[in-house]
């Protein structure tokens, strides 16, 4: 006897198995990280629940939470853009950054002169124009120069960073900072307002809020989300029809790099005030956000459940870095891994496993 | 293993999901027959072979040769049991000679230098068969009836005594074919046994001694050549009568519509694809253009669409210049275009029927408003378009991968048409289509000429070049060989042009 275990393509896969491969994938992927936590002589029950409490088990956490979902909502919902359309966006991380520079700069330089009610919009357009940028070279590299997408996104990362870091220690450095490596601290205009007790720059809340439920309209209901969904789901069929492929590249990587810039408004007028090194201006959240848009299933709306989800086991993890002594890492296994299984969920749903015994001659 | 003197299929079954592919198939074969496998497109045909040759598990049923059952789970377990396939796509490496390809796979080829020990077989089977091919030339130097060859052999090399051919004539000229029926018969004389596949009712009745007929998965009839005729062997196959000639009243040629000039267009490997073509079209005419595939008409074609940019030459609309415009632009401006392979280029799977329904019409005030679709409209135009062309299709919420070939055809011929165009570019519209769609694409297409339509029709299928088509260019290595009208026209001649070895009187009616 042997036994046979093979994948064949299934026609269609319905809502509820869908959702329950999700669940599926997420738990299996839970236990994965379970083992990581056992290897570290750790309880994985113990460290679950820790995450968990540290996340939403208390005001606090509940608040630092939706704070660092903000930016994976913004990041998120741009991703599921540029991913339907197959576009491999990893740079989210720097058209974050860029959009932070670009806002800082209009902060310190018009802060001081204009009331509030016109710096803040000037900072978000300024954040998006810089992560749009950031995000139309990788699109022009590839309608182009045929350059890969995800090695130049992942690269210009670098370039971001170092670029923020040489402001930072060069011509930026802030006179009033005892010699750190910070800007200028914003001035009162420039900075956005908190919901009290807390750290959620609510205006930033709004704007993400405002962007996921545009985007969803973007790709479900216009011209362009329709042309978006055939370039990514057959580029031969879109050839073929006469969409454009350099314009919906180039629009789509404005948008995914814009909003990306809009999040990096909100870490640093709402959060830091400065800019600071780029680990601590964005600290992955362009790469945590590529898991929430996967986790979201490429809808916009969905991003923003995930992106509570993730941003829960960022805080947790926070949580147990410091209450079970974790290295720092924890988290990043944990998304990685979570990611891992969410993809490979991907596999049930389009295909069926048939498992059938035969006997040997 | 000794020699394949019975193969026997007993009581096959196998289904994917809920279709039925194969239900209680029983086959016999004999070692010296050619046995002819015929069935429509979906009747389970290569379902059976590919049973046989060890890539798809079998659910029920048993496989016996010599009267013995034998078990068959890999391609690997076949060839060992003397069972070569040679697939209607040929599994060649294009950059490697063709005694490399046959030795690649090949278990008793030498550690040292395993093509030359190959070359000598390939050479012996050569001339035992009369199957001329050079061992040392690269296969992308070979034509389409060349590299078939080729696969031949290789099956040969392995030890094949029995050889299932999967519509091995489609990518044929009619010479190539009758060279391929000459290398059968002499296997089959030989004491080889061949499974011919095909929904080509000639082929089988001039190759095959006995044809077995499967219709939906079943057995729909089994006979001896000799006995039966094409209009029986047709209503085995698809259960029910057939006309075979389509009526195509004469019309006379309305006004101009396409003016091709001098048109020279690269490939995809920079070489020239197309060189120097001319030709008209009018209204109230199907313009054929035959030819083997990949004589040029596929860039031929994409020029005229806006999808590839000539180097050289003028397309005029209308008197309209349209040369190197954009497919939009061309689009626009009357062009619709039903492209060959048409799940790679005419639909977008995963989209829903609805949505493919308006592929490339999704920008006419129709369908939109400023930013916005107006995915009313766009429904109520995709019911309209399953209605009027018969496509069956459970409800248009359904993505469109789901449906058969001939579905997507007539929902993509449907879409074409209804944008109301001046010119139609069809591309093999009927290729691996059933015999039922086929002849309601073809009608359509004769209608629609009755109706005004120009038609430019690229097609490999001689017949239904002959049917439709009022005057009939034949396209060799990126050249027209001439164009004939149709009355004038002989297969034969056309035969031979498409081989490149007549070129045409060239004589250019009513032009």
């Amino acid at each position: 006897m042997s036994i046979s275990i093979r994948l064949q393509p299934r026609q269609e896969a319905s809502a509820a198995l869908q959702l329950a491969v999700l669940v599926l994938s997420l738990l299996a992927g839970f236990v994965a990280v379970g083992l990581v936590f056992v290897v570290k002589g750790v309880n994985p029950f113990f460290a679950l629940w820790k995450i968990l409490a540290g996340s939403f088990g208390s005001l606090y956490g509940i608040s630092e939470t939706v704070t660092k979902a903000i930016p994976l909502i913004l990041i998120g919902t741009g991703l599921t853009l540029v991913f339907r359309a197959k576009f491999w966006n990893i740079g989210a991380e720097s058209q974050l950054l860029m959009g932070a520079i670009f806002a800082t700069w209009v902060g310190l330089n018009l802060g001081a002169r204009l009331p509030a009610w016109l710096v803040v919009p000037l900072m978000f357009l300024a954040g998006f124009l810089g992560g749009a940028v950031w995000g139309l070279l990788p699109a022009l590299f590839k309608v182009r120069f045929g350059v890969n997408e995800v090695i130049s996104t992942l690269m210009l990362n670098y370039v971001a960073a170092e670029f923020l870091t040489l402001l930072i220690v060069g011509p930026w450095k802030g006179a009033t900072q005892q010699g750190f490596p910070y800007t200028d601290d914003l001035p009162a205009a420039a900075v956005l307002p908190l919901i009290p007790g807390t750290r959620i720059h609510y205006l930033t809340l709004l704007v993400a809020l405002a962007c996921a439920v545009v985007l969803f309209f973007l790709v479900y209901s216009t011209k362009f989300g329709y042309e978006l969904r055939v370039v990514g789901e057959n580029p031969e069929a879109a050839r073929y029809a006469g969409i454009d492929f350099l314009r919906t590249t180039v629009v789509l990587m404005v948008i995914s790099g814009g909003v990306a810039g809009l999040a990096g408004v909100g870490e640093t007028a709402g959060i830091h005030h400065h800019l600071t090194y780029p680990a601590v201006i964005s600290g992955g959240y362009g790469f945590t956000a590529i898991i929430v848009a996967w986790l979201a299933k490429l809808n916009p709306l969905a991003v923003i459940i995930s992106a509570l989800f993730f941003a829960g086991i960022l805080v947790g993890g926070d949580a147990i870095q410091i209450s079970l002594g974790l290295p720092a890492a924890t988290v990043h296994v944990f998304n990685g891994i979570l990611l891992f299984f969410l993809i490979m969920g991907d596999t049930f749903v389009h295909n069926r496993i048939v498992v059938s015994r035969q006997r040997r001659a | 293993m000794p020699k394949i003197e019975v193969l026997e299929m007993s009581n096959i079954s196998k289904s994917f999901h809920t279709t039925r592919a194969n239900h209680r198939v029983n086959l016999r074969i004999q070692a010296g027959e050619i046995l002819g496998l015929l069935g429509e497109n979906g009747a389970g045909k290569t379902t059976l072979m590919n049973i046989l040759y060890g890539l798809i598990p079998v659910d029920e049923g048993e496989i016996r040769i010599n009267g013995q059952s034998v078990r068959i789970e890999s391609p690997r377990d076949a060839i060992d049991l003397g069972i070569g396939m040679v697939h209607q796509h040929f599994m060649l490496i294009q950059n490697h000679t063709v005694a490399e390809n046959i030795a690649l796979g090949l278990s008793d080829a030498p550690f040292l230098s395993p093509s030359r020990h190959v070359a000598r077989r390939v050479e012996e089977f050569g001339r035992r068969f009369g199957l001329k091919i050079n061992p040392r030339e690269r296969i992308w130097q070979l034509s389409a009836g060349e590299q078939q060859r080729v696969e031949i052999v290789k099956a040969l090399v392995k030890g094949a005594d029995l050889l299932i051919l999967d519509e091995p004539t489609s990518v044929l000229t009619p010479q190539e074919t009758e060279e391929l029926f000459a290398i059968l018969r002499r296997m089959a004389a030989e004491g080889h046994s061949v499974i011919f596949i095909s929904h080509k009712l000639e082929e089988i009745l001039s190759i095959c001694r006995r044809v077995l007929v499967l219709r939906k998965g079943e057995v729909a009839g089994r006979a001896e050549t000799k006995n039966v005729d094409k209009r029986e062997l047709a209503r085995m196959m698809v259960g029910r009568e057939i006309i075979f000639r389509i009526e195509r009243p004469h019309l006379e040629q309305g006004e101009m519509v396409l003016d091709v000039k001098d048109l020279v267009v690269p490939g995809d490997r920079r070489q020239i694809a197309v060189r120097g073509v001319r030709f008209r079209v009018f209204r109230n005419e199907i313009f054929g253009i035959a030819g083997v595939s990949g004589n040029g008409q596929r860039e031929l074609i994409e020029a005229v669409t806006g999808l590839r940019k000539a180097t050289e030459g003028t397309v005029v609309l209308n008197g309209q210049n349209i040369t190197n415009a954009s497919a939009r632009v061309v689009a626009s401006r009357g062009i619709s275009h039903v492209p060959e392979e048409r799940i790679k280029f005419g639909i977008v799977p995963n989209l829903f029927v609805y949505e493919n329904a308006v592929l490339k019409q999704h920008r006419r005030r129709l369908f939109s408003r400023v930013l916005f679709l107006n995915y009313g409209s766009i429904r109520k135009h995709a019911s309209a378009i399953i209605e009027q062309f018969n496509v069956s299709v459970p409800t248009i919420d359904t993505p469109i991968k789901n449906l058969s070939g001939g579905n997507i055809q007539k929902l993509i011929l449907g879409r074409e048409i209804s944008s109301r165009p001046v010119l139609l570019v069809a591309a093999h519209p009927t290729y691996g289509l059933d015999v039922g769609a086929t002849e309601y694409i073809r009608k359509q297409l004769l209608q629609k000429r009755e109706q005004g339509l120009a038609v430019l029709l690229v097609s490999e299928d001689l017949e239904e070049i002959f049917e439709l088509c009022d005057r009939i260019a034949v396209m060799y290595e990126g050249r027209l060989m001439g164009i004939l009208p149709t009355a004038e026209a002989t297969m034969e001649d056309v035969g031979l042009m498409m081989a490149g070895s007549l070129s045409g009187a060239a004589v250019e009616t009513g032009q």
